[in-house]
């Protein structure tokens, strides 16, 4: 037996690769052909061969929390890529650099004039209550006025096929690596595939990412230091945080190897002694940054950073004060804000957003909350949801309770149904939902948007709940340029 | 590199290396109390006292009997030198260091570790010791030599070799020290027969006599097996062969000055000795002025690398 696509069901929700029963999208076609023509046992070759590499390579996610302290898990892949087709591509691409370049114009805005807030387009009341505002940051001015370097935000399809932003990750993204080892992986296993089609490289990820840094060094050196800064091993993005800074030729450092002079300026300590540093990517929360300004118990920063990014003697990225902008409250007004400091309409739509602190909106999210996609604003990892039409009459009351106490803190969603792509169950294709989140990168002087992203994917039936974390999977995404071909 | 790179690789060596050496050290011990006549009245008490650990023993157990020192020696966390200890510690540092250390040897560490751990009551107990001993030392050698043939020969190679012998040359003479702390009276006319059989199981604990058979070629002496144990250039488990090493490594890094000055120091020191005149008190005394000489190498680098000095 093999895949047969015409008893592959797509009635009333959008597939990425199929456009209905036995018929792919163009940019699909040669993939479902080829797969078409697999026998079982040949699929069963190419998941095992899939595995191995995967095994081989080492890549896992790390999970905390069994007895043993921290164990690592091989990365759960399929390997029926997800397809866009380029022409649509470019048309996110350019929504998301909009996007972004706004995002970065209102964090610089709220920590310098904040005119958003006196024109009273961006409330300032939600801006008190800001958890992720650090008013420590006020009057800075980082490299060019760039706060958010690492982008990375969730896009999804509706069942009609239109893509949405869910939300945006300005703290400290994660998932490029497995965007980066999934097409590594794909490359071994179908090598064949890779040459039928024009699949547009995502390898380059690592040197735009070290260019980037780069071109926010405050030192104009040739070859500036460049470090990635851990809070270590039992963190669950410990794999990324390693492989990024392997694959840039950069240090990974945890912040006990960092120390900071009292002329404010940053060194690594090396067995031969102090060694400057220029650019640090920091993939530790604000508030473990520095104890002498945030957390004083924090051990895993480094005193005194906050003091040498002021003074303008290193960079940080992401900046601290960025996550300001990476809360759903906040993406709500996106829209918004696009409008305030760019003049132009959002070329890639928010989700349809009812803000609590509204009294009207909050009014409908409390008489339909058995519809919506309820969200805490400062949650991520899908914890601290309701998700309404899946969710019990005690749980609705509870989070009407919750909505209530503290609307600023809550906003509702439709709950939209996700687009689906045929995705490997036993040797069978089954439709399963997905998600994608591409990354930008914003230098000194260019910004850059991965060609696609990292897919996630749920891998149980009916399911929308992605992350890894809760058993989701990943595919590889390709963009492909059907003209060229 | 960095330093708490260089200082886990470091200690990661020191660890695994004093794992085996602590087996090394309760396997001498067993065979010597075996060998011993009752009379003798041979006491366990003595390693604990060589490894500094007598007050920590003491705060955790009422009784120096067999069962409580193996109890401490094996499988006691509060014992820095216990072997599960040392091991769990190197695990640490290997798992810090995952992408320096080539992937088998951070599941031969676990491994290890895992069969230490979920063995200890039969190391603990006469009947398997010897057998899960053996086990320890095998499992710290193939670490050793998965290291050697495949980690990349660079710095990071330079500290694990540093680690591993200083605490090698550490062990060696507190290996030594086991026969000239209290155990026998020396003059003791009835058990001079013994003498030779101890030191017999001196060199086989550390693998060596095979080894002093070959090169020394005489009987079993005190003097020979000294100068062998202590001053041999080519025996990788003598305190002057450790040394050397350390010194090579040494050389290939930065701001090593002091530390090689130290080097050479200990390095006069030890080949100077007479072992004919290093009667019981005096090898004790002598023992003393090695392990002093290694702590001042061991402050060397660890300023001279490790250290933050602010």
């Amino acid at each position: 037996m093999s895949i047969r696509w015409g008893s592959y069901k797509v009635q009333g929700i959008y597939d990425e690769l199929i456009r209905a029963a036995g018929k792919p999208r163009d940019a699909a076609k040669p993939l479902c052909d080829y797969l078409r023509n697999l026998k079982d046992r040949e699929i069963e070759e190419y998941k095992a061969a899939a595995e191995l590499a995967i095994h081989v390579m080492g890549i896992t996610f790390t999970v905390y929390s069994e007895e043993e302290g921290s164990i690592d898990r091989a990365w759960p892949f399929d390997i029926i890529p997800r397809i866009i087709d380029k022409k649509e591509w470019n048309r996110v691409e350019r929504g998301l650099k909009q996007r972004v370049q706004a995002l970065n114009l209102f964090i610089d805005d709220l920590y310098h004039e904040q005119k958003i807030v006196k024109d009273k387009v961006f409330p300032a009341a939600l801006l008190q209550d800001s958890v992720n505002f650090r008013p420590q940051c006020m009057g800075i001015t980082p490299p060019n006025h760039i706060w958010a370097h690492i982008c990375g935000s969730d896009l999804v399809r509706d069942e009609h096929g239109t893509i949405y932003v869910l939300e945006d990750n300005l703290r400290v993204p994660s998932g490029v690596s497995y965007m980066l080892e999934n097409r590594m992986v794909m490359k071994r296993v179908f090598p064949d595939l890779f040459e039928d089609y024009n699949i547009l490289p995502v390898d380059d990820y690592p040197s735009q990412l070290y260019d980037t840094l780069a071109s926010i060094s405050p030192r104009d050196v040739a070859q500036p230091e460049i470090v990635v800064l851990t809070p270590g091993i039992y963190n669950s993005a410990y794999f990324e945080h390693a492989y990024l800074a392997q694959q840039m030729g950069a240090e990974l450092v945890e912040g006990n190897d960092l120390y900071v002079d009292d002329k404010d300026v940053v060194y690594m300590r090396t067995v031969d002694g102090l060694s400057r540093v220029d650019v640090i990517y920091r993939r530790i929360d604000d508030l473990f940054l520095d104890p002498e300004v945030f957390n004083p118990d924090s051990t895993i920063g480094v005193p005194g950073l906050m003091r040498a990014w002021k003074a303008g003697n290193v960079a940080l990225a992401n900046a601290p004060g960025a996550g300001v902008a990476d809360d759903k409250v906040v993406y709500a007004y996106v829209p918004e804000i696009i409008k305030y400091y760019l003049g132009e309409e959002p070329l890639i739509p928010n989700v349809p957003t009812y803000k609590c602190n509204n009294k009207d909106e909050r009014s409908y999210v409390l008489d339909n909350i058995d519809q919506l996609v309820v969200k805490p604003a400062n949650e991520s990892g899908g914890y601290g949801m309701l998700i309404g039409p899946h969710a019990t009459r005690k749980e609705h009351s509870k989070f009407k309770r919750l909505v209530k106490r503290d609307p600023r803190n809550y906003v509702a969603q439709p709950m939209l149904t996700l687009s689906t792509a045929p995705t490997l169950i036993g040797n069978r294709v089954e439709p399963r939902h997905l998600d994608l989140r591409p990354f930008i990168l914003s230098g000194s002087d260019t910004t850059y948007v991965t060609m696609g992203g990292l897919t996630r994917v749920a891998l149980r039936k009916g399911s929308i709940v992605v992350n890894s974390s809760q058993g989701g999977g990943s595919k590889d995404t390709w963009i492909v340029d059907m003209e060229a071909n | 590199m960095l330093s708490r790179v260089a200082e886990n690789i470091y200690w990661m060596a020191r660890y695994i290396e004093r794992a085996e050496n602590t087996a090394r050290l309760i396997n001498v011990t067993t065979n010597l109390v075996l060998d011993m006549p009752r009379s003798a009245n041979v006491g366990w008490e003595p390693i604990i006292e060589i490894m500094g650990g007598e007050e920590i023993f003491h705060e955790h157990y009422d009784s120096s009997e067999e069962r409580n020192i193996l109890k401490f020696m094996i499988a006691d966390l509060h014992n820095p030198c216990s072997i599960i200890g040392s091991l769990q510690l190197a695990r640490e540092n290997a798992r810090t260091i995952r992408d320096i250390i080539p992937r088998e040897t951070w599941e031969s560490i676990n491994d290890l570790y895992i069969y230490a751990k979920s063995n200890a009551q039969s190391g603990i107990s006469r009947k398997n010791r010897h057998y899960y001993l053996q086990k320890v030392i095998l499992g710290a050698q193939t670490i050793t030599g998965q290291l050697a043939g495949t980690m990349y020969h660079d710095l990071g190679y330079d500290f694990l070799r540093l680690g591993r012998n200083l605490e090698r040359a550490d062990m060696t003479t507190r290996i030594i020290d086991v026969r000239s702390a209290d155990l026998l009276e020396e003059e003791h006319e009835s058990l001079t027969p013994y003498e030779n059989i101890q030191w017999m199981s001196v060199l086989k604990s550390l693998t060596a006599y095979q080894m002093y058979r070959r090169i020394v070629q005489v009987r079993v002496r005190r003097p020979d097996v000294l100068k062998f144990l202590l001053q041999e250039r080519k025996f990788p488990r003598a305190f002057y062969h450790a040394l050397c090493e350390v010194e090579n490594c040494l050389k290939n890094l930065p701001k090593n000055k002091q530390g090689i000055a130290h080097i050479k120091q200990l390095q006069d020191t030890v080949l100077s000795a007479n072992p004919e005149k290093l009667k019981q008190a005096e090898l004790h005394k002598f023992i003393d002025k090695l392990q002093f000489g290694l702590m001042k190498i061991n402050t060397d680098i660890t300023d001279s690398y490790f250290r933050r000095h602010v």
